[in-house]
């Protein structure tokens, strides 16, 4: 129970890919258009990290360790590949929007680093809620700034208008430029919480 | 003509890779502190993009489709830059020693650069036929270059101003990049 807790903690809060990390950055940028955006990449991402991290886990012992990194790349594009194909036969609207990236997985830096860093060099069980723990992170992270973006671009929320209707959406933040904005801005008020935590 | 003109140019400055695509943000962000080694990555990404555009697309239309097994597409290109990277890795090493120490540590990074990986998703998209493959893989590796380049330009002249403390490190990065990404919104009406 307590590794659990301990995983999920890790990968959401202490080892957040996206904030603590800095890892992960092309998706998180890419797709965080509108929060449904980036919640799907999130579960994707977290789908294909809980069953690499399985997988790895359970072959750890059988994989030379020369070639581990190609070992494992593979695996993880079966799973991508898997993932893409669930995607597009159930929810095609959203296969359609998240487009290259889904393919791209396979190079997301936090799932190779899980694999090299946790899933080859623990148990089964420990390394499925450590995939779990940093697919939420993940998840979360994206959904916040999707959430943000739409808000500021568009007035909505999962599509939902929640701004009054004088609100002047402004275009940039679903833009190119809004992601990068976005994240910054993101990144220096966590950055100053932090500071301030440390002086205390 | 006009068409290759078109996905040449489009690559470079339209669809830039790292500021309108948003392929390759890892390296644009972590090895983009100083101008010599912003330009080695640079002079990298280009070599192994141009030839892993050709090399998947060779896998593509020569294996992966006759053979009816199009699905294993992300494995296959995976496979190719992995080996091709090594390949290079090895041909430089013994042909260009000098070339080899300029290059030495970005070469292995490649890999995992998500921009390879997705040029040679996109001209499979596209369906590029082998011509517009490469013009679209140098293109969008001319464009990486250049966006890495001056946004090391950049980066090396903050380090010398005061910023406030929460926005040391990557927050400034990131708004400096959504600013030039502003600036190649006015590529935008080029083509």
């Amino acid at each position: 129970m307590n590794i659990i807790k301990e995983r999920l903690k890790n990968g959401i809060i202490t080892e957040n890919a996206t904030f603590v990390q800095v890892l992960g950055m092309c998706p998180t940028l890419a797709v965080t258009t509108s929060a449904k955006n980036g919640l799907g990449m999130g579960l994707a991402a977290t789908a294909v990290l809980i069953c690499s991290n399985v997988v790895i886990s359970l072959v750890r012992k059988l994989i030379p360790s020369k070639i581990r990194i190609p070992a494992f790349i593979v695996i993880i594009a079966t799973f991508v590949t898997l993932i893409e194909f669930l995607l597009e036969g159930y929810v095609p609207a959203l296969y359609a929007s998240l487009g290259l990236f889904i393919p791209l997985i396979v190079v997301n830096c936090i799932i190779l680093g899980r694999a090299e860093a946790y899933a080859s060099k623990n148990s089964v069980w420990a390394s499925l809620f450590d995939g779990l723990g940093a697919g939420l992170g993940f998840t979360l992270s994206l959904t916040t700034i999707g959430i943000i973006r739409e808000l500021l671009g568009t007035g909505k929320i999962f599509n939902r208008p929640i701004m009054p209707a004088s609100f002047e959406p402004a275009l940039i933040m679903i833009m190119a430029p809004g992601a990068f904005f976005t994240l910054g801005i993101l990144m220096a008020i966590l950055n100053k919480y932090r500071f301030r935590n440390a002086k205390n | 003509m006009t068409q290759i003109l078109v996905i040449f140019l489009g690559a470079i400055f339209v669809n830039n890779f790292v500021l309108s695509r948003f392929l390759g943000i890892c390296p644009f962000l972590g090895v983009s502190k100083k101008i010599e080694t912003a330009t080695g990555m640079g002079i990298a990404v280009t070599f192994v993009m141009t030839l892993a555009s050709i090399m998947s697309y060779m896998v593509y239309e020569w294996i992966l489709v006759p053979l009816q097994i199009e699905y294993l597409y992300t494995i296959a290109f995976i496979l190719v830059i992995a080996s091709l990277v090594q390949f290079v890795e090895m041909v430089i090493q013994k042909t260009s020693p000098t070339l080899y120490q300029a290059l030495g540590v970005y070469l292995p990074l490649i890999t995992t650069n998500c921009a390879v990986l997705g040029v040679a998703i996109i001209n499979k998209n596209e369906g590029y036929n082998l011509i517009e493959t490469i013009f679209n893989g140098l293109g969008g590796a001319l464009g990486f270059t250049l966006s890495i380049i001056l946004f090391a330009g950049i980066r090396e002249r903050i380090e010398k101003n005061q910023i406030p403390l929460p926005f040391k490190g990557f927050p400034i990065a990131l708004i400096t990049a959504g600013l030039m990404a502003i600036a190649f919104l006015g590529f935008q009406g080029l083509l």
